[in-house]
């Protein structure tokens, strides 16, 4: 029959698991279990790191009130951007307009160039 | 405050302006966390609103817009913080700016380490950036460590690290040991 064997495990071996246990994430070991079990140092810590975690989230309905004229700023930011935005968009399209124009009327010349080629070359042919 | 985000989304300005003056003293109230300075925390609020009306567009909806703009506060607060460090080397460094955790020697400290809530507050001033942000998204924010990491531009794992380090250094700090007992970090 094999030996059983016995894991050893020191306290600070458990510090990262303990601090899960205590926030309901983690799971212990069987033989971390066990440990925690006999030892009064890591069963106080998982007490401690449940009283840090209670504390921290108390913090969550807690409102730093911000001095007076932070909403005004906040506001007077999105108000600039948006007429940024606006005026951007207002230049791009004019600017889409004008190469579309451009786009035309290159193509435009085209067309009357081919047509008046081709009426050259019939000419010249039928002469 | 879902149809409010409906109309922010559908280019309602009106609609977005009343969410920030719904959400932006709790917006600021985590920028400050973040920051712990009430000029950074400012700075923060106003560029994270002007990413979020830019970005209303990619807003899913499955989430919260709190949460949304938590996410949105916690990378502007950690681009923020970056860019300051450049001007400031010592602001990361986990040595620096530890402020005195001996509350007998001011008589503010004092009033606020008469409980554990105010023990807490000092001990988290007292984390370097880099840990408080963690933990406080984590702890008290509730975000996933993948949001964290995505928002820190760390991985995950680096957040997880974190986390247990600034655990360890509030725990440390609110229930300190004996002498002779030692602790892992």
């Amino acid at each position: 029959m094999r030996p059983r064997e016995v894991v050893t495990l020191q306290c600070e071996d458990l510090s990262m698991s303990l601090a899960s246990t205590a926030e309901g994430e983690g799971h212990l070991s069987r033989a971390e279990r066990r440990h925690v079990e006999r030892c009064l140092r890591c069963q106080a810590e998982v007490v401690q790191y449940r009283k840090v975690l209670r504390a921290m989230r108390t913090l969550r309905t807690e409102v730093i009130e911000p001095a007076p004229g932070l909403l005004a700023d906040i506001l007077a930011g999105l108000e600039e951007a948006g007429e940024r935005h606006a005026v951007r968009s207002a230049l791009s399209g004019r600017r889409i307009a004008y190469l579309g124009g451009l786009a035309a009327a290159t193509a435009a010349g085209a067309a009357g160039a081919i047509v008046f080629a081709t009426r050259t070359r019939r000419t010249r042919l039928a002469g | 405050m879902t149809d409010l985000v409906t109309a922010a989304r559908d280019g309602d300005r009106e609609a977005f302006d009343e969410l920030v003056r719904v959400t932006h003293a709790d917006t600021y109230t985590l920028a400050y966390r973040l920051t712990g300075d009430e000029e950074d925390a400012r700075d923060v609020v106003q560029e994270a609103y002007l990413r979020a009306y830019r970005g209303l567009d990619r807003f899913r909806g499955d989430a919260q817009f709190s949460t949304w703009m938590y996410r949105i506060t916690a990378n502007c607060a950690a681009t923020h913080l970056g860019r300051r460090s450049k001007h400031r080397h010592d602001e990361l460094d986990e040595a620096a700016g530890v402020p005195d955790l001996h509350p007998e020697h001011d008589p503010q400290l004092r009033a606020d380490a008469d409980d554990l809530r105010g023990r807490l507050r000092v001990a988290l001033d007292a984390l370097p950036p880099r840990l408080r942000a963690v933990v406080i998204l984590r702890d008290v924010y509730d975000l996933p460590h993948e949001a964290i990491a995505a928002e820190l531009g760390i991985s995950e794992s680096a957040a997880k690290v974190r986390l247990h380090r600034a655990r360890n250094k509030l725990r440390d700090q609110l229930f300190p040991r004996r002498d002779g007992e030692s602790r892992a970090v």
